[in-house]
Order: C-alpha cells, then sequence, then structure tokens
C-alpha cells in the first residue's frame, strides 16, 4: 500500500519531436461503478492495457474481529451475519462450528442436516449474485435481473427459516433458533423449479452468447500454482483445475453422507470459473434435496387433544401471577421470528448440554430450573465457558475456504477470533491477473472474485 | 418562392417536432419494454393530475430534472468546448433527417407538388454519411475538453470506433447504390417500388440482404448503444460524458436516442423501401392476382407516411430489444469485428453485386 505512485498531472506539452508516449495513471474506485464503492485500483495504462494495478482495500474495516472479543459467544452471531452479508447462513454455521469444536460437543443430527441446507440455500444465493454482477457489469443487465429475481425465491426460503432474509442470526452455539418449517421441501421445491428456469434461461443468454464468451475467456488467468501459493479456496481455486473442496476433503456436518460432484475447471480465466459457479449451483440444489430426503423427520408437534398453543406474553403474564400449572404442557408460541424453536423441537435442533443452548421458553417460564438455566446462560459474566484452548474450523464458504480460528482463556467471550476469508486471498492475487489484461477486463476478472467487503476487510 | 419557403419551414418543423417527440418519448420505450424484458413493471409513478398513463410523463419529468440542475463545468475544463460538445452532438443527428424521405408526394391544389423530405439532395447519402461523420465530434469533443481521465477513453475508444464502423458502413451502402443507380434518397425509395418478376417488390433486403446486415450492424456501433457501447462503458469507464450534468448531459442523452432513430429510418429508407408499400402506385393498390384498389392522393399520402413510421418504430423496437439483450464487446474485439468480419463481408458483397449486375447486363 505504501507503493501508491504518486498521480501525474496530465501536462498539455506537445513532443513535436516524434512519437513519445506516456503512461497514464488511472485511479478507479472507490467512487466507480464496478469498485462497489470500497475497492480503489491505482492502474497504470498503456492505451488500454494495464501495466500495473495497485490494489487498495479496507474501506469496509469494521472491527468484526475485536468486537468478537467482546460479546459473548452467542452474541458474535448477528456479527458473523455482516461478513459475507450474501451468504450470512455459511458464517453463521462455520463459526458455531468453530466454538462447537473447542467446547467439544456435537448437535443432533437433523440439526447438521438444517445447517447443510441453509448453507446450501445461501451459497446458490451468492453465486447467483457473483455470475448476475458480472453480467450486468458486462452490459447484460437483463441476466443480472433474472438472477435477482431467482435469489429472490431463495430469499423467501430464508426468511421461512429464519425470520429475516439478510441478518438471519440463525445459528446458535449448540444448535439452530428454530426449526424448519413444516413442509419446508414443498416450497422449497417450488424455488428451486424457479431457479431453474433462471438458470437454463441465463444459460442461453450468456454460455451460448460469442460476445459474453469472447469477453470471459482467457481473461483473468491464474495458473493452480499461483493459485495455490496465493491461498485461494473455492469455486476461484476449482476454475484453474485443483480439486479442492472443504466439503469433500475435511467434511463437517453431513457432507460425507451427500451425494455431490465437485466441478473443476482447466484454464483458471473467468469463462471457467463463471462456469464452475453455474454448475455448483446446479449441485448445491442437488445436495439441499437430497438432505431433505434423508434428514430424520422432525418432532411431533403438540398433541390437540392435551397440549394447546399458548402466546407467549400470555404464558409470561401466567408465570407472573405463579400460575404455572394453567400452561404445563402447552406449547409457547412466540411469533414468527422464534417459530420451531419449542420444547418439543429442541432435542432435534440443539444439544443438550444445558450449559451451552438456552432452555426452551416452555421451561423459562414454566419450572425453576429452567429459570436459571436461561439466567446462566444470559446474564453478563456468565454464559458459555469453553475451555482454555485454540481451535480453527473451516467450512466451505461460498468464495472459498471460511475459517474462524477462535482462541479462549477460559472467559465468557472469546479471547482471539480471527477470521480467514475466502475473498482475501483472491483480492491479494487480482493485481497479478490484472496486470497484461485491458482494462475492460479487469470488470470480469473483478466480478468472478466476487469481493464481498464485509468478509474482505472485516 | 414565399411558397416554396413557407411549405419548406412547415416540412422541417414538422420532421423536428416528430423527432424530437419520438426521442423524448424513446426514454419511455426504452423503460417499458427493458421492464417487460426483465420482469419488471417499470417507471410508473409520476402523474399529472393523478393520471399516470403507463408512466409516459416521465419524459417530461426527466426533462424537468435535466433543466433545473446545476450545470458544472469542471476546473481546468476548456470551457468553451465543454459547452459545444453536446450541442454538436444533437446538432449533427438532428439534421440527418433533412435529406430522408418520409412519404410519397402529395398534391394539393393550386400547389407545386409538395415532396414529403425537407432537403432534396442529388447526393443526399454522401451527406448523412458526412452528418453522422461530424456527429462523432460531439462525443470526441466532450471526451476531450473535460479534462477526466475516464472521459478521455472514452473520447478515445469514440474516436476508434466511428472510423473503424464508418468505412464498413460506407462500403455496404455502395451495394445499395450500385443496384439502384443514384444517391438521391428520394430516388432510391421511387426504385424499391419496383417488381420484381411481376410480383416481388424491388426492396433493400431483397437486392442486397449482406449489405443489410452490414449496415445494421455497423450502424448500430454508429448509435453507441450496447453492445457497441464502449464510449459510454458505465461500468469500465463511466463514459465521455462524466464530466457532464444537466441539460448538457441530457443531449447526450436526446442525441444517443436520435442516433437511433436516424439509424431506423435509414435502414428503413435503404433496405425496406422507405415509405413504400408492396404493389401501391400513385393512383392505387395493383395486387400481381389481378385486384385493383384505386385510392385518392391524400390517402396514398398518408398510407405512405404511416407505412414509413410504422418501419421506423419497428426498427427502435428491434434495436432497443438487441440493446438490453446482448453485453457490450471488449475494445479489441470490437475492432476485431469491425475490420476483419464486417469490412470483408461489405467488400466482397460490393464485388458480387457487380459481377451480377454485369452479367444480367445492367452495367455498360
Amino acid at each position: 500500500m505504501e507503493t501508491t505512485p504518486k498521480p501525474e498531472t496530465m501536462t498539455a506539452e506537445v513532443h513535436a519531436s516524434g512519437l513519445e508516449t506516456r503512461d497514464m495513471l488511472l485511479n478507479i474506485g472507490p467512487a466507480h461503478p464496478a469498485m462497489h464503492g470500497i475497492i480503489r485500483i491505482v492502474a497504470k495504462l498503456d492505451g488500454e492495457q494495464i501495466e500495473e494495478a495497485d490494489v487498495e482495500i479496507g474501506y469496509l474495516h469494521r472491527g468484526f474481529e475485536k468486537m468478537a472479543e467482546q460479546v459473548d459467544y452467542n452474541g458474535v452471531m448477528p456479527y458473523t451475519d455482516r461478513l459475507n452479508y450474501v451468504s450470512p447462513l455459511i458464517n453463521n454455521v462455520g463459526y458455531c462450528m468453530a466454538v462447537e469444536k473447542m467446547l467439544g460437543i456435537t448437535v443432533p443430527e437433523r440439526c447438521q442436516y438444517v445447517r447443510v441446507i441453509v448453507s446450501e440455500i445461501s451459497r446458490i444465493t451468492d453465486h447467483l449474485t457473483c455470475v448476475g454482477a458480472t453480467a450486468m457489469e458486462l452490459g447484460a443487465f437483463t441476466v443480472f435481473l433474472y438472477m435477482i429475481k431467482a435469489r429472490e425465491f431463495l430469499w423467501e426460503l430464508v426468511e421461512k427459516v429464519t425470520g429475516a432474509r439478510l441478518t438471519v442470526s440463525y445459528c446458535r452455539v449448540g444448535g439452530v433458533k428454530g426449526d424448519l418449517p413444516d413442509d419446508f421441501a414443498e416450497p422449497c421445491k417450488k424455488a428451486f423449479a424457479e431457479t431453474r428456469k433462471v438458470l437454463e434461461e441465463s444459460d442461453q443468454l450468456l454460455t451460448r452468447n460469442r460476445i459474453f464468451t469472447d469477453r470471459m475467456a482467457g481473461t483473468g488467468v491464474i495458473s493452480a500454482e499461483d493459485a495455490i501459493s496465493y491461498g485461494i479456496t473455492g469455486p476461484f481455486l476449482r476454475a484453474t483445475g485443483a480439486d479442492f473442496d472443504v466439503r469433500k476433503d475435511s467434511p463437517y456436518a453431513v457432507y460425507d453422507r451427500l451425494d455431490f460432484d465437485v466441478p473443476v475447471g482447466t484454464t483458471g480465466d473467468n469463462m471457467d470459473r463463471y462456469l464452475v459457479r453455474m454448475e455448483e449451483m446446479q449441485q448445491s440444489m442437488k445436495i439441499v434435496e437430497q438432505a431433505l430426503r434423508d434428514m430424520p423427520p422432525g418432532p411431533v408437534l403438540v398433541n390437540p387433544e392435551t397440549g394447546r398453543e399458548i402466546p407467549a406474553a400470555e404464558m409470561v403474564d401466567l408465570a407472573k401471577m405463579g400460575d404455572i400449572n394453567a400452561f404445563s404442557g402447552g406449547c409457547a408460541v412466540a411469533g414468527p421470528t422464534l417459530e420451531g424453536s419449542g420444547r418439543a423441537h429442541q432435542p432435534s435442533i440443539a444439544t443438550d448440554e444445558k450449559r451451552v443452548f438456552l432452555p426452551a421458553k416452555e421451561d423459562a417460564y414454566g419450572n425453576i430450573e429452567g429459570l436459571m438455566n436461561q439466567f446462566k446462560l444470559v446474564m453478563f459474566g456468565h454464559g458459555i465457558r469453553p475451555p482454555n484452548g485454540e481451535v480453527y474450523f473451516p467450512v466451505e464458504g461460498a468464495n472459498g475456504e471460511l475459517g474462524f480460528y477462535v482462541v479462549s482463556d477460559g472467559a465468557a467471550h472469546a479471547y482471539r477470533v480471527r477470521v480467514r476469508p475466502p475473498c482475501f486471498a483472491i483480492m491479494s492475487a487480482l493485481e497479478h491477473m490484472l496486470t497484461g489484461d485491458m482494462i475492460a477486463d479487469m470488470i470480469p476478472t473483478f466480478g468472478s472474485v466476487n469481493m464481498i467487503g464485509g468478509e474482505l476487510d472485516r | 418562392m414565399t411558397e416554396l419557403l413557407i411549405t419548406k419551414v412547415i416540412l422541417a418543423g414538422f420532421v423536428v417536432f416528430a423527432v424530437l417527440n419520438l426521442a423524448g418519448l424513446h426514454t419511455w420505450v426504452e423503460r417499458k419494454q427493458s421492464a417487460l424484458i426483465q420482469d419488471r413493471i417499470g417507471a410508473n409513478r409520476a402523474s399529472i393530475f393523478g393520471f399516470r398513463l403507463f408512466g409516459i410523463f416521465h419524459g417530461i419529468a426527466d426533462a424537468l430534472k435535466m433543466f433545473t440542475k446545476e450545470d458544472v463545468i469542471p476546473a481546468g475544463a476548456n470551457k468553451t468546448l465543454h459547452t459545444v460538445a453536446p450541442f454538436f452532438s444533437v446538432l449533427f443527428s438532428l439534421v440527418v433527417f433533412a435529406a430522408i424521405p418520409f412519404g410519397p408526394t402529395l398534391l394539393i391544389p393550386g400547389l407545386e407538388p409538395i415532396h414529403l423530405q425537407v432537403a432534396k439532395i442529388d447526393a443526399a447519402v454522401l451527406y448523412i454519411f458526412a452528418m453522422l461523420s461530424l456527429g462523432v465530434y460531439g462525443v470526441i469533443i466532450a471526451g476531450f475538453a473535460s479534462r477526466n481521465n475516464y472521459a478521455l477513453m472514452g473520447g478515445l475508444r469514440a474516436t476508434a470506433q466511428m472510423i473503424s464502423y464508418e468505412v464498413a458502413l460506407g462500403i455496404a451502402i455502395i451495394g445499395v447504390i450500385m443496384v439502384y443507380g443514384t444517391m438521391d434518397l428520394g430516388e432510391i425509395v421511387d426504385r424499391q417500388g419496383h417488381l420484381i418478376g411481376g410480383w416481388l417488390p424491388m426492396w433493400g433486403i431483397v437486392t442486397q440482404p449482406i449489405a443489410f446486415i452490414v449496415f445494421t450492424t455497423a450502424a448500430l456501433a454508429e448509435t453507441k448503444r450496447a453492445p457497441f457501447d464502449l464510449p459510454e462503458g458505465e461500468s469500465e469507464i463511466i463514459g465521455y460524458f462524466v464530466e457532464y450534468s444537466g441539460m448538457k448531459f441530457g443531449m447526450f442523452f436526446l442525441a444517443d436516442f436520435l442516433e437511433t432513430i436516424v439509424v431506423a429510418t435509414l435502414a428503413t429508407t435503404l433496405f425496406f423501401g422507405g415509405w413504400q408499400i408492396p404493389y401501391m402506385a400513385a393512383d392505387g393498390f395493383h395486387f400481381p392476382w389481378g385486384w385493383d384498389i384505386p385510392i385518392d392522393n391524400w390517402l396514398y399520402v398518408l398510407l405512405g407516411f404511416l407505412s414509413f413510421s410504422a418501419k421506423t418504430l419497428a426498427f427502435c423496437f428491434v434495436f432497443m430489444q438487441i440493446r438490453w439483450t446482448l453485453p457490450r464487446f471488449r475494445y479489441d474485439q470490437l475492432m476485431d469485428l469491425g475490420w476483419k468480419g464486417l469490412f470483408p463481408i461489405a467488400v466482397v458483397n460490393v464485388v458480387v453485386t457487380a459481377i451480377i449486375m454485369t452479367v444480367m447486363g445492367k452495367v455498360g
């Protein structure tokens, strides 16, 4: 960063003696349509060719890692939403699994499947955004809107599960917030049908479009060796031909039980990255469909004969008056955002470790053990206390290996949290990929990096 | 003399009015058509006394906004050139319309026959190309006078693009000129009314299909719209007009639409028989299967004008469709297409046309 060349001013000097040419220094961004407002590239141009590119990052630094040291382990969850904000659920899962590894606990099988399902849906939304935005910046605005339409269907699924579209905060250390809604497979099927239609249309508009393939092929090339030495992972690495996928190579959750392919490219150019992403979306849908089929059934909900649904607020009132019996056997209805988190659901979505996971609302209101348990977890200075130690846990983010390194000194909040954001490594290789290409190639190359400021700058 | 002057002023006024309105409407068409393509509703909020009319007033809202915005001239820019550039763009795209015949000859008793064409120029084709070429100066000057590296690159791109595509464009037209033996657009349209073998109208698309494809492609490049919007290239270099605001920016925008309409009218005139309707002559329809429907002069003129308008609008529609479907070329790919694709095809087309015409005995 300290090597930023000093901008030269253009002078109107005329060289009458002959053809003396000079390089032009072009400052691209952060206020530039393709730079997302948070990247600055100082490019030295020979005509349209990029001779040098100096990439500057850091415009979206918000101190995620420091904030993660200030709050308790579950309190970090909303911050992880804002790392890669196009696929927040994968960040949730990654962080939770890192802390769970440190605590040495496992989550129920159904919860594992749920995490896989939401991760894969997020992966599709991420790839859709990446491919769509690249296409838009190349001038194919229509494809972008088609893909955003498909993403909308998927975000509706996410909303059904988590109650939010973007800031999901869905996972908890030791489980997830709530179970999948009833008959989740049905809307899932519909959304995937729409997504597949959009992918097919986009495929026709892009893959079979000579202009698009010419723009993508042969630009932003990086070899497998270079990619590995830069530490690049994910679709970007796989496009070079190196077959590495965290889901396959160090499987977590239930990925080892699911059947899916990892597409790899050959040349490591923008076209291969595009094709890898397109195929990964298909594979992700396949994974979700398998997971929905294989996952253990959820709980039998309240028996209408014996139990009844009571609004949570009413339950609180009854509990305040000490009328516990009035709602024993009932189940709390706590509004849509807490749907699926009741006592009946808890065994299938959360660990039974009481030192980690909040008790069901029925218990917190209905018995002293539950109440104390709740207090012990939410009160300042109490909460989850992992043993001393450090863990690193990688998951396959949409951009590549997303790793969380957590150090605990036994306190209720982490001593240190370090994120390994996948697009940081790719961004460091950007200069290498841009040099020698034309300025117009910067657009698809930068697009295929899928730079997400939230996780890059943290 | 006065009579002639008055007719010409009325004609010119009509053309400018129609063209500017059509260009204004294009902003609406662009919004709505892209919305239809992209499964959206499109702009529909602007209203006058509660009437929205499918968002047609957005054009007016745009104009109001453009006129009331501050006009910024960056420090260090050349004030004069910076101001003149947008006027160049609009002016040269507007004057082209003078040479385009938009209907047959109107006969009004007591007056000279009125050709529905503002200026009847012998070498109208040359005139149009001259004006189209001058139009690019607006872009170049805008790029160079703004004192902005992005604008400069836009101007450079525009220069290279226009030069390479004008060549292909010109050579494509040579085929048409050879077939019809004239450079007078009125004459070219008249001769497209002839029938080949008594039933096939001798339109440019029939006699010169290859030239039509080359012409449309190159002409699209002239309009600087996607997929040839390199001088603009909003996601790469933002465009030659990056330092423009207010109505001066609006004029570049307008010039874009005007050029689209110019190209549509030219394609209509040169390749789709201009105002001709198949089998329609001055005294009525004569169908090859023997029907004769006599029509009056006023109906003849009206039908001719409507036919011209319909064809032009159809071309505008097609261009818009292309604009919202294809991504943008890269600089070198654009040059490849121009010099290695269109240029040889156009030359071969001229040669083949010449050979066929010699064989058929039409030349010397």
